[in-house]
């Protein structure tokens, strides 16, 4: 019996190893898969809905959004929080495929990860030069909690993290408008439209 | 004499402001103390912040577009050559820092580079294999000696910067920048006040045009682009302060890593 135990353990860890991906290799991979998007011979238009598919998919979303509203977050109420996702994922897919597709063919490396905790580990790229800018230091900040669907939750490019920019962003607009939530959705929304 | 006094005042008002204001904790003088930047001057610094972009639009871009066509060979001279008048700046800095072997290393830099780089437009220095060069400022050494930020300021021109990083400025200006010194008070054929306001103006030229696309980027995806500018700038200077050279988690994130784990995805 007690044999019997030792071998289904092992056998799970195994298998939980064998599954999960190592999040330096799932950054690399979407790094790549958004440079073929960025070389391809189609319109930006094109590349910015593609963009779109490969951010839902390996970008926690819901998780930034969450952080970015700061303290604020707890107060919300059901409705509002669901009216606040769709916005904000609006807003997020748009700004972020708008900022990534201003770059043509960009050649990023994956160099080291460094793990913070079980749920969270910080991969370091590279940015490579070009004749017009120095090379480009860029952190991943990777939600590794479910070890088989690893989410990026925040880019930290030279030092600076976009994530923290973002919620102060939103802190900047809700604090000029004493907090009305009503005031961020209204931004959002107008954002998304333009 | 009477302008030297005004600069005196400002600078002991600056200084004597960031004082007072930690003591009713808008600022952080201990090293390990969470930091919140406040934005004391908000409305001022939006109407100086305005003005700034309206000027820039104006005159500042379109200079740096003008630059950005020039040949290659001058672009990089130039900026070679205002990058190393910054040593000037740097070298007093490291040594208030206690960084001696930094000092001595930017020194040799200077001098190579001003002499065999002709005036500083050829970055020999680098060529012969010297450390990168990092630039430090007097609102960098303060901090280092743990004196906090203050307010946050939007400058008329200048831009953004803080209480502390302002009177930094002042330093400059006081006998801490020998270029100063020499341009402005140094009694000589060469140099004058306005070869050391040129030299800052093409420093700031050079910037504004190595940042033109990410700038412009940068504000057509912001909702509150001044908010935005504000952010990287705060986090920018944490970093030079804590010599980060990309970031550390526990200075970007500070007290939101608790957020970070309390947040579900679902």
């Amino acid at each position: 019996m007690k044999k019997l135990i030792i071998i289904l353990f092992l056998l799970n860890s195994y298998l939980s190893s064998a599954y999960s991906i190592q999040p330096d290799v799932f950054i690399q991979s979407t790094v790549n898969r958004a440079s073929d998007i960025l070389s391809k011979d189609i319109s930006k238009e094109e590349k910015i809905e593609e963009l779109k598919s490969v951010a839902k998919e390996t970008v926690d979303i819901r998780g930034v959004g969450f952080y970015s509203l700061g303290s604020t977050r707890k107060i919300l109420n059901d409705n509002q929080k669901e009216k606040y996702f769709e916005l904000f994922e609006n807003y997020f897919l748009k700004s972020f495929s708008s900022r990534l597709s201003e770059y043509t063919n960009p050649k990023i490396e994956v160099q080291s990860k460094k793990v913070i905790n079980k749920n969270y580990t910080i991969v370091n790229s590279v940015l490579a030069s070009t004749p017009n800018r120095p090379e480009v230091k860029i952190d991943w900040r990777v939600y590794t909690k479910n070890p088989d669907d690893p989410l990026i939750r925040d880019l930290i490019i030279e030092g600076l993290s976009l994530a923290r920019t973002q919620k102060e962003e939103f802190s900047s607009i809700l604090n000029s408008n004493e907090g009305d939530i009503n005031s961020l959705f209204k931004v959002l929304e107008e954002f998304s439209k333009n | 004499m009477l302008k030297k006094l005004i600069i005196t005042t400002i600078y002991i008002f600056l200084l004597a402001f960031n004082a007072n204001a930690g003591s009713d904790g808008e600022l952080v003088l201990k090293d390990n103390q969470q930091q919140e930047i406040k934005d004391c001057f908000e409305t001022l610094n939006r109407k100086t912040f305005a003005f700034n972009k309206g000027l820039d639009e104006a005159l500042i871009k379109p200079i740096a577009k003008g630059y950005r066509n020039l040949p290659d060979t001058i672009q990089k001279g130039t900026s070679n050559a205002v990058r190393n008048l910054s040593n000037l700046i740097t070298i007093p800095n490291n040594i208030l820092q206690g960084d001696v072997k930094t000092a001595i290393i930017n020194t040799s830099r200077l001098v190579v580079n001003t002499t065999i780089g002709l005036l500083g437009t050829v970055d020999v220095a680098n060529k012969m294999g010297f450390p990168k060069y990092v630039k430090e400022d007097y609102g960098q050494t303060l901090g280092k000696w743990g004196v906090g930020p203050g307010c946050y300021l939007v400058l008329p021109v200048l831009g953004p910067s803080t209480v502390r990083d302002t009177a930094g400025s002042f330093a400059n200006i006081m006998g801490g920048d020998p270029w100063y010194n020499a341009s402005v008070h140094g009694n000589n054929e060469f140099l004058s006040e306005g070869v050391y306001i040129t030299s800052k103006a093409l420093n700031g030229i050079d910037f504004r045009s190595d940042n033109l696309e990410s700038l412009d980027n940068l504000e057509k995806n912001s909702i509150d682009f001044y908010a935005s500018l504000r952010s990287l700038y705060l986090q920018d200077r944490e970093n030079k302060i804590k010599d980060n050279q990309r970031g550390s988690i526990e200075v970007i994130y500070k007290k939101d890593e608790e957020d970070w784990e309390e947040i579900e995805n679902k």
